[in-house]
């Protein structure tokens, strides 16, 4: 092993951890308020909407991520979108992940028992406050676990970004790869650095879940 | 405490699909009064209740809230406007055999939501208000407590602040004790009573019959969908004419014999 490479190419791949990092952070966090707003638009939305997003849905999640990318970067010049390729990416990612975070948002709402809603209809609450005050707090709780697990999954899908040269980890690896001819140290750390991250996450995720849940479990 | 409202319900009709679970439901509930709902499982009881602050929607018939109708703008006619629906819930407390906290909020949380949504009170003025009427129920010490940190007669102590905080006209009760244990179903029950002396309208699906006995001003019994009478609770309990009410109370009496 050549570690010497990392002094050198060390800064290049620290730019790409952060990079990396952020556009999980981003995709996660626009990816989940997209599929929000879809899963609260197919609850409430008429027929049609219903329809709509579903086909959405059902096309997104049925078509490859990379396949979906090429089409947002090279296919969206045709049609006028001219998109760098770090707001491309962004882009991808949000639209790739907020099927699947609908989809999570729709089965917990399903899960929040109906008479806490219809207490609040009772009292008179609007649809809307409802939905803030009861469907939101509480369905989110029993999202949790899932949504962490699709974040995690999402970090590993960042990578692809590479493809359409983003300068995130991946791509800096093989950059420095292919220029010093250091293969099995260069994707050793990324291995590494995936590991650490999502290690990471499910920790964080796992002390939330315990401080969000922690006055919920019925005592026995 | 504000006057009390009076329930006028003629020929309501509900279907599920094609089952007939209400027929033709006439029922008069006097302001102030205590009317107790009582019949077999699946006779409507619960069904019947919730058209009344139109939880349930019935197909046809009408139901009064002191002389107004509620679900819809006319008889038969197309469905009220939400806005006017709220307004008329707001003024009508429902409490459920499930209690229905919400489970991320304290008690007092709880109980100072309708008063912030509904009435558009502060939040300082609404946490006060509700502290008084959870001290009303005897939980001032337990008020900062989520629902999960209560046994099941506080929970429903705090459902029946949540709904008596909103200055109700009338109060709704669907089997408000079914789903305690046996010993805590007398601290619920004596709060009741307590509205009850205080003049509220009160409409009460229950199993309770020593509760519907001396407390009830009238007992309708339901079957299959029917209301078989409404009478005085001596009448209804002790000298049933109906054979389907003297059956009823058969079972219930054998059953709690044993
Ligand atoms: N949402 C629904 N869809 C279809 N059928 C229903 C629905 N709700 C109630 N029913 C039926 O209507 C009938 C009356 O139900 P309801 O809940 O009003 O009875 P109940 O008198 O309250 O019974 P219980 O004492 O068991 O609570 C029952 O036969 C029930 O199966
Ligand atoms: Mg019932």
């Amino acid at each position: 092993m050549d570690l010497s490479i990392f002094s050198e190419y060390g800064p290049r791949l620290l730019s790409g951890f952060r990079l990396t990092i952020i556009c999980w952070l981003l995709g996660t966090v626009f990816g989940a308020a997209l599929g929000l707003l879809i899963a609260v638009a197919q609850r409430y939305g008429g027929r049609a909407v219903r329809w709509a997003l579903q086909t959405y849905i059902e096309l997104i999640r049925g078509t490859p991520f990379l396949v979906q990318l090429f089409l947002l970067y090279y296919g969206g010049p045709m049609i006028g979108l001219r998109l760098d390729p770090l707001p491309a990416g962004l882009l991808g990612l949000t639209i790739y992940g907020s099927p699947y975070f609908a989809e999570i948002f729709r089965s917990a709402f399903r899960a929040v028992p109906l008479g806490l809603i219809e207490a609040g209809r009772a009292i008179g609450m609007t649809e809307m406050a409802i939905v803030r005050r009861i469907l939101l707090p509480v369905g989110l709780v029993s999202a949790l676990p899932a949504l962490i697990n699709f974040s995690i999954i999402l970090t590993k899908e960042t990578v692809i970004l590479s493809i359409i040269t983003v300068p995130e980890v991946m791509y800096q690896t093989q950059y420095m790869a292919t220029m010093t001819f250091t293969y099995l140290e260069g994707y050793f750390a990324l291995a590494l650095f995936f590991w650490v991250f999502v290690e990471v996450i499910s920790r964080l995720g796992r002390r939330l879940e315990r401080r969000i849940t922690r006055h919920l479990i019925e005592r026995t | 405490m504000v006057e009390a409202s009076s329930v006028e319900i003629r020929k309501v009709n509900k279907y599920y699909g094609q089952f007939h679970a209400l027929k033709d439901i006439d029922l008069s509930i006097p302001p102030g009064k205590v009317t107790c709902l009582i019949g077999p499982s699946g006779s409507g009881k619960s069904s019947l209740l919730r058209c009344i602050n139109f939880l349930e929607e019935y197909d046809s018939g009408e139901v009064l809230i002191d002389g107004q109708l509620i679900g819809y703008e006319t008889p038969g006619g197309r469905r009220m406007a939400p806005r006017r629906l709220r307004q008329m819930r707001s003024t009508i407390g429902m409490v459920f055999q499930q209690f229905n906290l919400w489970p991320h909020m304290t008690a007092q949380e709880n109980v100072a939501e309708g008063l912030i949504r509904v009435r558009g009170m502060r939040k300082r003025d609404a946490m006060e208000r509700a502290a008084e009427a959870l001290t009303r129920v005897g939980l001032s010490d337990r008020m900062g407590n989520h629902p999960s940190r209560l046994s099941g007669g506080q929970q429903q102590r705090v459902a029946i602040a949540r709904a008596v905080a909103m200055d109700p006209r009338l109060m709704l009760f669907d089997e408000p004790t079914s789903a305690l244990d046996p010993e805590l179903v007398g601290e619920v029950l004596n709060v009741m009573k307590a509205l009850a002396a205080g003049g509220m309208t009160m409409v009460v699906v229950t199993h309770e019959m020593g509760f519907a006995a001396h407390v009830a001003d009238q007992i309708a019994f339901l079957e299959a969908g029917e209301l078989v009478d409404v009478d005085v609770p001596s009448r209804i309990l002790r000298e049933p004419e109906d054979r389907r009410i003297q059956s009823f109370l058969r079972t219930y009496h054998e059953r709690n014999l044993i």
